[in-house]
C-alpha cells in the first residue's frame, strides 16, 4: 500500500484517554492499524543516575519509587542484589514478610487491573466492584506497613516492621472475603458473554511470538509460556512455598484476564501459607554501610512480570551502577505486534492488557481525633450516612432501589 | 555435577580461552567476560547451542577507558548467564543482537542514548529514552557527566 493512503494518528504523550505519558503513532487504513510506532521516555526521571549519587540505604527508598503500584517489587529486587554482594544472611522471618507483602501487592495490582480492564471495555460495574474490594487489601497493606503504596517495609538485611497475631487475624479475615469475591470474578470472567465476546481474539500473541519477543509475566503466561521467576529463579521464601504457575492457551486479552483472576486465587493461597509457616526470630541482620566490591543481578516476579535489577559496587557506600529493567519495557515490543492489523477500537484494551505501570498514589487519610474543637471527624460509615442524607434532602433517595437490588443480587 | 558446572565445561570445551574467566557466583548465576573480537561467536553459541532463549536486558557500564556491556541471558530453568564484553570508549562500536532477540531493540537504544554506544544494525526509529532535542555528545550515564543545575 502506498504511504499516502495511510492515515496517521498520534495518541499521546498527552491524551485524554491515556493515563500515562507515552506516544503511540498509528498508521491506519480505514479502521485497521497498519503500523505502530511507540515513542517512550516521557516519564524518564534519571533514577539510575540519581542512584549512583545516593547511599545504598537512600537508594532503597529511591528505587521503591520507580513505580507506584509495584513499589515493593523494585525495592525487594534492589535489596536482594545488594545483600547478595554483601553476603548478608537475611533472617527467614524477614523473607516470609517480604513474600507476604509481595503477594498482597500482587492482589492489589491484579484487582486494580481487572477494574481498569472493565473500564476500558465499558464495563464500569466491574471497575466499581473490584476497586471496592481492593480497598480491603489496601487497608491490610496500610496496617502492616503504614502506607497504601511505597510501603518502605524493606531495608538492607531484612524488613523494618514485624507482624503480630492481631494483624495475622486481620489478614486472614480479609483474604477470606477477597477469596469469595474473586470466585465471583472468575465466574464473571469465564461466563459473562460481554466479557468473553469483547476480549476473545483481541490482542493475539501466539506462544512462538511471546517467546521470540521476550514477553514476560501474565502476558507471556496467557500465551502458554510457563515463565514465572517465583518458580524458575526463586527468591525470598518462594522456594518453600507451594503454588501453581498459572498459564492459559487463549493467547489473547481474554487469556490474560483468566490468568490474572486465577493468579489472585494462588496469591491468597501463598498469603495463607506465609502466615502459617512464618518462623519466629529476628527480622533483620546488620549490613555494613560500605558494600564490598562486587556485582549481582536480582530478579523478581512483579505483578506485571519479570523485574530485573543489576547492582555493581565499588567498596564505598555509593553504588557504582544500578540498572533497572521493569516488566513493561519488556512487553512493549509485544504490544506493537498485537496491535498490527487489528482495529483501532481495540487499542485501549490491548495496551491495558499488558498492565502498563500507572502511578497510583491516591490515599485515604485517616486522622485521629486529637481533641481539636474546630474540626469535625467522620468515620467512613458516618460519612456514608451524611452523603445519603444530603442527597435525600435534595430529593434523591435510593433506599427502595437498594432494597430491590439487594433482593435480586442475593448473596453477592 | 550441577547444571551451572555443566554449562561452564561446555563453554570452556568450545572456547579454550574462556578457561578461568567463568565465575559461578551462586546457584543459577554465571558471570563471564570475553574480548569483543570473540563476542559474536560466544554469544551465538550461548543462544543457539546452550539454549539461552530469553534476554532479560543489557546493562551498560562506563569503566574509564572502555564502555562495557553485560548481556543478561536466561534459561527457562532459571539459570542466568551474564556475558560481559567491552569496547574502547573512543570508538564504542558494537553489533546489534536484534537478529537473535527482536526485543533487544529498546535495550540497545538505551545504550545509544545514555552511554553513547554506536550500535551497528539497529533499524531507523524513535530514540529512547532521551528527548528529541537532547544536546549532542551528552551521555548521562557516563561517569564524567554531571547534571547541570539551574
Amino acid at each position: 500500500m502506498r504511504e499516502e493512503e495511510k492515515f496517521k494518528i498520534p495518541i499521546g504523550p498527552q491524551h485524554p484517554a491515556l493515563k500515562e505519558p507515552e506516544n503511540f503513532s498509528l498508521a491506519l487504513k480505514g479502521e485497521k492499524i497498519m503500523g505502530v510506532e511507540i515513542r517512550l521516555g516521557y516519564n524518564h526521571r534519571g533514577i539510575e543516575k540519581a542512584a549512583e549519587a545516593r547511599t545504598y540505604v537512600q537508594d532503597v527508598y529511591l528505587l521503591e519509587r520507580v513505580c507506584g503500584i509495584c513499589s515493593h517489587a523494585h525495592s525487594t529486587c534492589f535489596v536482594q542484589a545488594v545483600e547478595e554482594i554483601a553476603g548478608a544472611q537475611v533472617p527467614k522471618r524477614a523473607l516470609y514478610i517480604r513474600t507476604l507483602i509481595a503477594e498482597l501487592e500482587r492482589i492489589h495490582s491484579h484487582l486494580l487491573w481487572l477494574g481498569v480492564a472493565g473500564h476500558e471495555i465499558g464495563f464500569d460495574t466491574l471497575l466499581m466492584y473490584t476497586w471496592r474490594d481492593r480497598e480491603i487489601v489496601m487497608d491490610i497493606l496500610a496496617l502492616l506497613t503504614g502506607n497504601r503504596v511505597n510501603y518502605g517495609i524493606n531495608t538492607l538485611g531484612g524488613v523494618r516492621r514485624d507482624i503480630n497475631k492481631e494483624e495475622i487475624e486481620t489478614i486472614n479475615n480479609g483474604v477470606d472475603i477477597l477469596e469469595e469475591r474473586t470466585k465471583y470474578y472468575i465466574e464473571v470472567a469465564t461466563q459473562e458473554t460481554t466479557i468473553i465476546k469483547r476480549l476473545s481474539g483481541v490482542g493475539i500473541l501466539s506462544r512462538e511470538d511471546a517467546l521470540e519477543l521476550d514477553a514476560v509475566g501474565p502476558t507471556a503466561r496467557a500465551s502458554g509460556v510457563k515463565r514465572d521467576i517465583r518458580h524458575d529463579d526463586p527468591y525470598a521464601a518462594y522456594a518453600e512455598i507451594d503454588f501453581n504457575v498459572i498459564t492459559d492457551d487463549h493467547s489473547d486479552v481474554y487469556g490474560r484476564t483468566v490468568v490474572r483472576v486465577k493468579e489472585l486465587m494462588e496469591a491468597y493461597k501463598i498469603v495463607r501459607q506465609c502466615l502459617k509457616d512464618m518462623p519466629d526470630g529476628p527480622i533483620t541482620v546488620k549490613v555494613p554501610r560500605k558494600i564490598p566490591v562486587g556485582e549481582a543481578i536480582s530478579r523478581y516476579e512483579a505483578p506485571r512480570g519479570e523485574d530485573v535489577h543489576f547492582v555493581k559496587s565499588n567498596g564505598t557506600e555509593y553504588p557504582e551502577r544500578v540498572k533497572v529493567r521493569a516488566p513493561t519495557l519488556a512487553n512493549l515490543r509485544a504490544v506493537k505486534h498485537m496491535l498490527k492489523d487489528r482495529f483501532l477500537a481495540d487499542m485501549p484494551i490491548v495496551v491495558a492488557a499488558i498492565d502498563p505501570c500507572f502511578s497510583c498514589t491516591d490515599r485515604l487519610i485517616s486522622v485521629e481525633n486529637n481533641g481539636s474543637r474546630d474540626k469535625q471527624f467522620l468515620t467512613w460509615e458516618a460519612l456514608r450516612n451524611y452523603s445519603i442524607e444530603w442527597h435525600r434532602d435534595k430529593g434523591i433517595d435510593f433506599t427502595e432501589l437498594n432494597k430491590n437490588f439487594r433482593k435480586r443480587l442475593g448473596s453477592i | 555435577m550441577t547444571q551451572e558446572e555443566n554449562l561452564k565445561q561446555a563453554l570452556v570445551g568450545k572456547f579454550g580461552y574462556l578457561d578461568g574467566k567463568i565465575n559461578i557466583t551462586r546457584e543459577r548465576r554465571i558471570f563471564l567476560e570475553v574480548e569483543y573480537q570473540n563476542f559474536a561467536n560466544v554469544f551465538e553459541y550461548i543462544v543457539n547451542q546452550l539454549n539461552f532463549h530469553h534476554l532479560c536486558t543489557i546493562t551498560g557500564l562506563d569503566e574509564a577507558e572502555k564502555l562495557s556491556f553485560i548481556y543478561h541471558l536466561s534459561l527457562e530453568s532459571g539459570v542466568l548467564l551474564n556475558l560481559k564484553t567491552g569496547v574502547p570508549k573512543q570508538a564504542p562500536v558494537i553489533k546489534s543482537v536484534i537478529k537473535y532477540f527482536p526485543g533487544a531493540e529498546i535495550y540497545e537504544r538505551e545504550l545509544v542514548d545514555l552511554f553513547g554506544a554506536k550500535v551497528e544494525g539497529l533499524p531507523e526509529g524513535n530514540r529512547y529514552p532521551l528527548t528529541d532535542d537532547w544536546p549532542k555528545n551528552e551521555y548521562p550515564l557516563r561517569k564524567d557527566w554531571k547534571a547541570k543545575g539551574k
